[in-house]
């Protein structure tokens, strides 16, 4: 017999204590954890103030290599920001119930990594300050926008994105700051009274509220799918070797999706350490996402696959040449390594055993995740090192430390974000929970009847 | 005559819905269907059953929202390439329409979700007072609560269907 995503006798009431208790006393990990996102922010914030002070030049920048890492992580964080449509909107839309517990924080997922992916853009164009000179305004410097460009595509998709996500995440969380605002005392209660707007649980609120949620959900799929086609885009449409290559959009895509899920996996054991989420972020979920990663995994490996075989038999000796550079040149460790952990480590997620087993899969989601970063990277630099022009060939860079320390405090932002988030928002939805409970009991009643 | 408010608590759905089923098909002359909220911690089940079609309009506002979106979407970029932008093109349209309908897709989708947001908040009453309506915090707990606005008399009778059917508790407000 199949185990239970949650267990169906918990009680209403219960559901509301386990979750708000958790939030007002998480595990002393929890604090740990965010010190350590801290620590992080702030080698990060010191890497930016020195390139600030000193300019583009510590980060090892030279022309052509005028990306690094900083767009390498910028395509990471964007991909990593599709977990949350995933997870919320196209289960919610095939009715897969058991996303219920754990598509809170794949939300949160989104908003964070959008807001991290947005940073590195600024990041990487050195002068912060002129900013602005970037922004489609009619202005005295002649500066023109140009709107065939990907890149523009790219700003209005991704403040689309995250300003529809932020939506998603508030609107699907009303039920709950009403919940935390009953039960709260002090300046959490002025606060989740603000969030909640007023909500009672009306027959009246619940009705449109059930039609606005699939609503965005059903806005959020194409707009997810159009945010990383759009990425790719900025490769695909440029006639570099190894971008110019028509499959580039699903392959973001699938990637995108792909490291949603590894980091999926990896919150999921975090959170259900930290705040003793044991009862609602269950195994047999753990399991479904296993299921779930592995699948987008073999769409993953099959569309890199494709774009191997295109190249190879193809009549692009640049971009075969970079094929062969990739897997024999100095990024050849990176690039197997890459190969490696995105299309052989999956197949572990087979066993059933090691679904079920926290540290194995916590290992493995960081080890795809290690995959996915490196495919990013692998994308960008090995074609800027092995380019058209005879003083571009071999022209091998390795990021600075500044670039590293970036990367590194990007993860220290999300972090941070992340866990403020989950310390005020409950990151399990108590009302979806107890949706869930109802229909499963109605469920067994129904079908004890009719046996 | 005083127009009264009742907010009776159950402990499940199935006795706020006898509770309904009762009020129901009690034929009180003053009461009026509308006046009838249920309040739940969860959406109720049978709520369409018992208290009749209730319109979501949502899907207007999503409509609207989106082809305003792409529409005026599409004439800020058309306007702003053909003034303000204008560029040395080499003989290429000045409003090239396959780059533009990316950007017009993005915008309707901005439009669309936007406006559904604004359109739910109007629909469903929100922001709402708290002060002004009955409440208890049981409701997100894991009560049903069924609130009924009317004249003193029907309320009296409506309180005793409630009590027949084991509500935990029953508040009464004078509201006019």
């Amino acid at each position: 017999m199949e185990e239970k995503d949650i267990r169906d006798d918990i009680a209403w009431a219960q559901i509301n204590v386990d979750v708000l208790r958790s939030i007002e006393k998480p595990r002393l990990s929890f604090w740990l954890l965010f010190c350590f996102a801290g620590c992080l922010f702030l080698i990060g914030v010191a890497c930016e103030v020195y390139q600030w002070r000193k300019g583009l030049g510590v980060a090892n920048f030279d022309n052509p290599h005028v990306w690094g890492l900083y767009i390498a992580s910028f395509i990471f964080w964007i991909g990593m920001s599709h977990s949350g449509t995933l997870l919320s909107a196209i289960l919610h839309i095939i009715h897969a119930d058991w996303r219920k517990p754990i598509y809170r924080f794949a939300e949160a997922m989104t908003t964070f990594s959008l807001m991290t992916a947005g940073l590195f853009v600024m990041v990487h164009l050195g002068r912060l300050w002129k900013f602005y000179y970037s922004l489609p305004y009619p202005n005295e410097r002649w500066t023109w926008p140009n709107f065939q460009s990907p890149l523009l595509w790219d700003a209005m998709a991704i403040f689309t994105y995250l300003t529809s996500s932020i939506l998603f995440l508030y609107v699907g969380a009303i039920p709950d700051f009403a919940i935390c605002r009953d039960n709260a005392t002090g300046w959490r209660k002025h606060f989740y009274s603000w969030l909640s707007l007023g909500w009672m649980g009306t027959d009246r609120q619940w009705r449109n509220f059930r039609v606005t949620y699939l609503t965005i959900a059903c806005f959020l799929i194409p707009l997810a799918v159009s945010v990383h086609s759009i990425v790719a885009s900025d490769f695909a449409m440029s006639q570099q070797p190894g971008w110019h290559v028509t499959s580039f959009p699903p392959y973001f895509v699938a990637g995108a999706l792909y490291s949603g899920c590894a980091a999926i996996i990896t919150l999921f054991i975090v959170l259900r350490h930290t705040f003793r989420f044991e009862e609602y972020m269950t195994l047999p979920i753990l399991d479904k996402i296993g299921r779930l990663t592995f699948v987008i995994a073999m769409v993953w490996t099959y569309l890199n696959f494709v774009e191997y075989a295109s190249v190879w038999y193809g009549d692009d000796m640049y971009a075969k040449d970079l094929l062969i550079q990739k897997a024999t040149g100095p990024y050849s460790p990176f690039w197997w390594t890459m190969n490696f952990c995105g299309s052989v480590i999956p197949f572990l997620l087979i066993s059933k055993t090691i679904r079920g087993n926290l540290t194995a899969m916590m290992i493995i989601s960081l080890l795809l995740n290690l995959g996915m970063w490196l495919e990013r990277w692998m994308i960008v630099a090995p074609t800027f090192s092995h380019g058209y022009y005879p003083w571009t060939m071999d022209h091998n860079q390795w990021p600075s430390f500044v670039q590293w320390g970036m990367v590194l405090g990007s993860f220290g932002w999300f972090g941070l974000l992340f866990m403020l988030f989950c310390k005020l928002v409950p990151s399990v939805s108590m009302y979806e929970v107890k949706e869930m409970v109802y229909h499963r009991t109605l469920a067994q009643k129904k079908y004890a009847r009719e046996a | 005559m005083s127009t009264v408010r009742i907010l009776g608590l159950f402990n499940d759905f199935d006795l706020a819905s006898y509770a309904l089923r009762e009020v129901r098909d009690a034929y009180l002359p003053a009461l009026n269907r509308d006046d009838i909220t249920i309040k739940s911690p969860i959406e109720h089940p049978d709520v369409e059953e018992l208290l009749g079609y209730r319109p979501a309009p949502i899907r207007r506002y999503t409509l609207i929202g989106s082809l305003l979106g792409g529409i005026l979407g599409f004439l800020f970029l058309a306007s702003s390439q053909g003034n303000f932008f204008a560029q040395q093109k080499g003989g290429k349209p000045i409003i090239p329409f396959p780059p533009d309908i990316v950007l017009t897709y993005e915008m309707l989708i901005l439009g669309g979700v936007y406006i559904t947001v604004l359109g739910f908040l109007i629909s469903a009453g929100l922001p709402a007072r708290m002060k002004s309506e009955l409440y208890n915090t049981k409701i997100s707990e894991d009560q049903i609560g069924v609130l009924v606005k009317s004249d003193a008399r029907t309320i009296a009778e409506i309180k005793k269907i409630f009590e027949k059917h084991l509500a935990i508790s029953i508040t009464e407000e004078v509201i006019e």
